[in-house]
């Protein structure tokens, strides 16, 4: 029998190679011999490829290769063209936007404009990705949800490196690219603005964050739970319900007075894991533009609790000594 | 053919993650200090075997006895500009004192010329006058960060010739040839800002010129306040470097809630403002003017002058010396019976004829 009980999957069907279902006319042909993958089935399914590329996927990888190239060869010569600095310093190198003075301005390569040159090339990969899923999903006659849910993230993206900084009226605004860097943005973003925290879009995005987390790990451990049942055929279960799925249905309204359906959780899961971006790319966009300080904005809607002076009689020296 | 199996994984994992725990955390226990009100969060973390090595390195040497007596040095020894109201005794006290502070290893003659000890002929001298003006300054003008604590050489020196936590403008990276993206002031690891990305020097902006630190508006709503995300990256760079050249954290000045609020800060919020104020005039008018003085060997890449920070005198300590109150031992270096400030700093190599009659004693 086999069994589920485990971190990792320790079933690994491996029935014939298949290439999948006939497509279309006029399209491109699945590239590569399927093969199968030891490695690849602890953690999926371990029969790899074919892999479809088609025009978009094509161009999209393209687009992406051209903005990682950009940002790795400006960092390279940010630290002259040195292999070993390259490798040991890269967590902090950055691709900086340009400077705040320039505006929205196009400005020369050297100062910011390889920033928006990569930026470009990132979007565009990452849109035409999101349309070659939405081709692939068609071409399956299955619906499209995924590409939505991809398009929820390029929403979040383009909130933070494209409309806002458009709003603002500087690429200045935007983040760098770069792995520490982009981190440190991060903080100073809530420094300036008084505080992410009291954005209430950003709790939103914090509560769909956390939940997503939390109904990931309660369906998968649900569904797991009772794979003994059958519990996994749950597609099938969600018009046809068998003994798992009763299981597990009065598990949680036993333990909490209300279950989801074998249908409803996915749409639970799908909704809490596009909200999350949805809601904070909102957020975003309201930083700086309608709200400048967060603490002061929960403070005047009664959001922000008020706590004991204990420090005494604290004044700002600047205003005590007459400005200076 | 190597198999990878599921245990061997999962070892390899443990032992990265083991790897990374070993080299970046702390041992316990951390004490836990709350200084704000219940729930908060306003919490001081101290590390009991960091503590205790600090408290090891950050000593005060012992003072020599108080000696008073003798007439004023200035009717003694020549070309005494400083500290010349003050007795023979207690001269030669601070002197020997600078000696041990400053140069224990080379003696008098670090600064001075042997059989000739009023020539100006050393840099070191020259220097040292200029220092020696620039404590009473502190410990005079600037209670308001200093308060009773005061400095002497020793709080920057520490027994070395020249003090190990110092500034120099602009880390110039080689980098950035021809159309690559020039050096936007963030992007290599700086330890100036606890090992970050972000800006390497924001000393040159914000302790040596004036430039803003405050980034914050003060409305709620948007009222004019253009201060960009860049210009608060490098307001961060330089509290990061408070934090670490303090041994602090943010929550030791700021409530986190709210950083820029200084209704809701701690007291010493306050007196780290004043030392912004000093800094910029130490390192104006007291290390800047010394430029020519300096042999290039002390200077940085770009010609310029080694300049004070916080840690400068606090070398990882929230109070320099852990709060020793060295300075009050020595009643010149708080001012007592000196001219200060009013010896404008000069070139080495002039007569010592030739500095006294630059200078204007007095006023």
């Amino acid at each position: 029998m086999a069994e589920y009980q485990n971190i990792f999957t320790r079933v690994q069907i491996r029935g014939p190679l298949h290439a999948g279902v006939p497509v279309r006319r006029g399209s491109w042909e699945r590239e590569g011999k399927p093969v199968f993958s030891y490695l690849a089935g602890i953690v999926g399914n371990s029969q790899v490829g074919p892999v479809y590329l088609g025009t978009l996927g094509l161009v999209s990888l393209l687009c992406g290769f051209f903005a990682i190239e950009i940002i790795g060869l400006n960092m390279w010569a940010s630290v002259g063209w040195n292999p070993i600095l390259f490798v040991r310093d890269l967590p902090w190198l950055a691709l900086e936007p340009p400077a705040p003075a320039n505006g929205l301005h196009i400005p020369p390569l050297n100062q910011g404009g390889w920033w928006l040159m990569a930026g470009f090339f990132l979007t565009s990969s990452m849109i035409l990705w999101a349309v070659r899923s939405h081709q692939r999903a068609k071409a399956l006659g299955i619906g499209t949800h995924t590409t939505w849910a991809f398009a929820a993230a390029i929403w979040l993206y383009l909130c933070l490196g494209f409309f806002r900084p458009i709003l603002m009226g500087s690429w200045g605004e935007a983040p760098p690219f770069g792995i520490f860097p982009h981190l440190d943005w991060t903080v100073a973003f809530s420094l300036r603005c008084g505080n992410l925290y009291y954005d209430p879009f950003h709790m939103l995005s914090i509560v769909f964050l956390y939940g997503s987390v939390l109904l990931f790990a309660m369906h998968g451990g649900t569904i797991l739970a009772v794979s003994r049942f059958g519990g996994d055929r749950e597609v099938e279960q969600s018009v046809d319900r068998g003994t798992a799925s009763e299981r597990a249905a009065l598990f949680w309204r036993w333990t909490m007075g209300f279950n989801a359906t074998m249908e409803s959780i996915h749409r639970w899961a799908w909704w809490f894991a596009v909200l999350t971006p949805i809601t904070g790319g909102i957020g975003i966009l309201l930083t700086g533009t309608v709200v400048d300080n967060w603490f002061l904005w929960a403070v005047k809607h009664g959001v922000a609790p008020t706590y004991p002076a204990v420090y005494g009689h604290v004044v700002d020296p600047s205003l005590a000594n007459g400005g200076k | 053919m190597v198999r990878i199996t599921i245990p061997g994984i999962a070892l390899l994992g443990a032992f990265l993650v083991a790897i990374v725990a070993v080299l970046t955390f702390q041992r316990p226990p951390v004490d836990v200090i709350s200084t704000g009100a219940p729930g908060v969060g306003m919490q001081i973390l101290y590390n009991p075997a960091k503590l205790s090595a600090q408290l090891a390195d950050n000593k005060a040497p012992p003072a020599l006895p108080q000696i008073n007596a003798g007439p004023a040095a200035s009717t003694v020894y020549k070309n005494v500009q400083v500290l010349g109201g003050i007795s023979t005794g207690a001269f030669t006290r601070i002197m020997v004192s600078m000696t041990q502070w400053v140069a224990p290893k080379q003696g008098c003659t670090y600064c001075h010329v042997a059989g000739n000890f009023a020539a100006d002929t050393k840099y070191t001298k020259v220097v040292a006058r200029r220092m020696l003006q620039m404590t009473i300054a502190v410990n005079s003008q600037y209670q308001s960060h200093v308060q009773n604590v005061g400095v002497t050489c020793y709080t920057c020196h520490r027994g070395q010739n020249n003090p190990s936590q110092v500034w120099f403008t602009g880390v110039t990276p080689g980098s950035a040839p021809g159309l690559a993206e020039q050096d936007m002031g963030a992007g290599l690891p700086t330890a100036n800002a606890d090992g970050s990305s972000l800006p390497a020097d924001p000393f040159t902006p914000f302790l040596l010129n004036a430039d803003p630190i405050r980034v914050n508006a003060n409305t709620a709503l948007p009222e004019g306040d253009r201060s960009s995300l860049k210009q608060t990256e490098w307001t961060y760079a330089l509290m990061m470097h408070y934090s670490t050249a303090l041994g602090v954290g943010c929550e030791f000045c700021h409530n986190s809630r709210a950083i820029n609020d200084w209704s809701q800060s701690t007291p010493q919020r306050v007196t780290a403002y004043y030392a912004e104020g000093m800094l910029r005039d130490l390192n104006r008018n007291y290390m800047v003017p010394l430029t020519g003085v300096f042999p290039a060997a002390l200077k940085g890449p770009s010609g310029d002058v080694a300049k004070i920070n916080c840690a400068t005198c606090h070398q990882g300590v929230y109070k320099p010396l852990f709060g020793a109150a060295m300075a009050g031992g020595f009643p010149a270096l708080e001012g007592v019976g000196t001219s200060a400030g009013t010896v404008a700093p000069a070139s080495v190599g002039m007569g010592a004829g030739s500095l006294l009659g630059t200078s204007k004693p007095g006023g």
